[in-house]
């Protein structure tokens, strides 16, 4: 077993396959370490498969944007999977006054970094989606937004990337990082040490303890989500749907079957073990919420819940770039249960970062070390 | 650390071979060759199988086809269907109409 490399990647979700897949693409050697038994197994593959620009905050708007321009559309035919990419905009829904003025704000701060949205009425949301009731009376409206399968885009980076020559190892936790004369160097896990030129940590959650070790703090926190889908229905619509409360959130598959996430208020005070488990409310309070916006679901049959815990980051914004007090370090993580539709922009760019020390889309807005005290 | 842990062991190529075209899920109508090739694509856990082609997530849940699916892994790997762990099974235990999940009408079968 490989037990050397160029680069080291600590964490085999989409972040980890997806830049190894572009750092092999460039010819670098690369090792992935997967503490879980299965690829993908964190947010990666627990999502709901959003590929969506509008509702982000403008200081990740940039790298997003670079994907959905550059990379999602030849994604499948690159990959060699259906990665199940569908471009038919997104809906942020409104009921009320307050919602309206949120989804003002979001919608005015994106045309402001050079997004296409713009605010419609109730007529012109059902023009779009014919399927949804009277109680939407606002939206905010995408059209370059959509939606993908998570597991198949996870997976089929995975495939590709071993397909060039990555070696993945699953089932390996690493315990630390180690310094060789003030650079990165080795990676410690419980048997091996792993050593490369380069270590980039996009464990998700578990990231902030290995970073810990060599003494960087990413300030983030575990937060529980649920989704659930239902059984293959008929092809009722195409677009990415939200809620300006952002309590609500879903598509309908390439399969047929309704995927949609949400929350019942309770995830923080779940019983978890440390493993993600859904509760018996939440599931039922999102189909509470879906009947009302789609009254035409009501008889669609649920077959299956699960749940999956965020990297919540302490602005709402991921951590994205090189660490400077330990060159040949670099960080992807906290991406705050958003990370699926803007891995592939962010693993593009990280892999030119680590191979050529630039990027196309500038990352300041997501340094490692933004966060500071309030006052 | 276990025996699937390093994916770039050896497994030999994919060979097609009688009865690839048998189907294995039935709900999803996913054949024996798409398991076998998708083990060769890097596949190596059930839980992978299922997320990369379906098999096991439709209407029965995979309460039907886990144990031939993972016989076929086993097979292509090499290992004993013992060392592979089965996926996780999920609520609701059948599957349930939103309505009733949402206790906000009966089930009225009358109405179907």
């Amino acid at each position: 077993m490989k037990t050397n490399a160029e680069v080291i990647i600590i964490g085999g979700g989409i972040i980890g396959c997806a830049t190894a897949y572009y750092l092999a693409k460039r010819g670098a050697e690369v090792i992935v370490l997967e503490c879980s038994d299965n690829i993908g197994n964190g947010g990666s593959s627990r999502n709901g498969g959003g590929v969506r620009q509008s509702g982000r905050d403008v200081r990740e708007l940039p790298l997003v944007m670079y994907g959905i321009k550059h990379l999602w559309p030849g994604l499948s035919e690159e990959l060699g999977v259906d990665c199940e990419y569908r471009q038919e905009g997104n809906l942020r829904l409104g009921k009320n006054e307050k919602h309206a003025q949120i989804l003002q704000k979001l919608a005015d701060n994106a045309r402001k970094a050079g997004l296409d949205v713009r605010m419609i009425d109730g007529d012109e949301v059902r023009s779009i989606n014919p399927y949804l009731s009277d109680e939407v009376t606002v939206a905010s409206w995408c059209p370059t937004d959509g939606h993908a399968n998570p597991l198949t885009t996870t997976l089929g980076y995975y495939k590709a990337a071993r397909n060039l020559g990555v070696s993945f190892i699953t089932g390996e936790r690493v315990t630390a990082l180690r310094t060789v004369g003030g650079r990165i160097r080795q990676v410690i896990t419980e048997d091996t040490v792993y050593e490369g030129e380069s270590v980039l940590v996009a464990a998700g959650l578990d990231s902030r303890p290995i970073l810990d070790s060599v003494g960087i703090d990413i300030p983030m926190t575990k937060s529980l989500l649920e989704c659930l889908v239902t059984e293959a229905e008929p092809q009722m619509f195409g677009q990415m749907l939200g809620t300006a409360d952002a309590d609500f959130y879903g598509h309908q598959t390439k399969h047929g079957s309704f995927v949609f996430g949400g929350s019942s208020g309770l995830e923080r005070y779940n019983k978890d073990n440390g493993t993600p488990v859904t509760s018996s409310k939440t599931a039922p309070c999102i189909c509470r919420g879906i009947i009302k916006y789609f009254p035409d679901l009501a008889k669609a049959k649920i077959v299956r819940t699960w749940a999956g815990f965020m990297d919540a980051s302490s602005d709402g914004v991921p951590s994205i770039g090189k660490v400077d007090e330990i060159p040949g370090l670099y960080v992807a993580c906290a991406f705050h249960g958003h990370g699926f539709g803007i891995a592939p922009g962010a693993a593009h760019q990280l892999a030119q970062l680590i191979t050529t020390g630039s990027t196309d889309v500038d990352l300041q807005d997501l340094r490692y070390d933004r966060y500071k005290a309030v006052n | 650390m276990n025996a699937l842990s390093d994916r770039s062991r050896d497994i030999g190529p994919f060979v097609e071979k009688e009865g690839d075209d048998l189907l294995v899920c039935r709900c999803e109508e996913i054949t024996k060759g798409e398991i076998r090739k998708a083990v060769h694509d890097g596949m190596w856990t059930i839980t992978e199988i299922r997320r990369y082609l379906r098999a096991g997530m439709g209407l029965c849940q995979g309460q039907t086809c886990s144990k031939l699916v993972k016989g076929i892994v086993a097979r292509e790997l090499g290992i004993s269907p013992a060392e592979l762990e089965p996926a996780t099974s999920r609520a609701p235990m059948r599957p349930i109409e939103m309505r009733v999940f949402a206790e906000e009408s009966k089930e009225d079968h009358d109405e179907n």
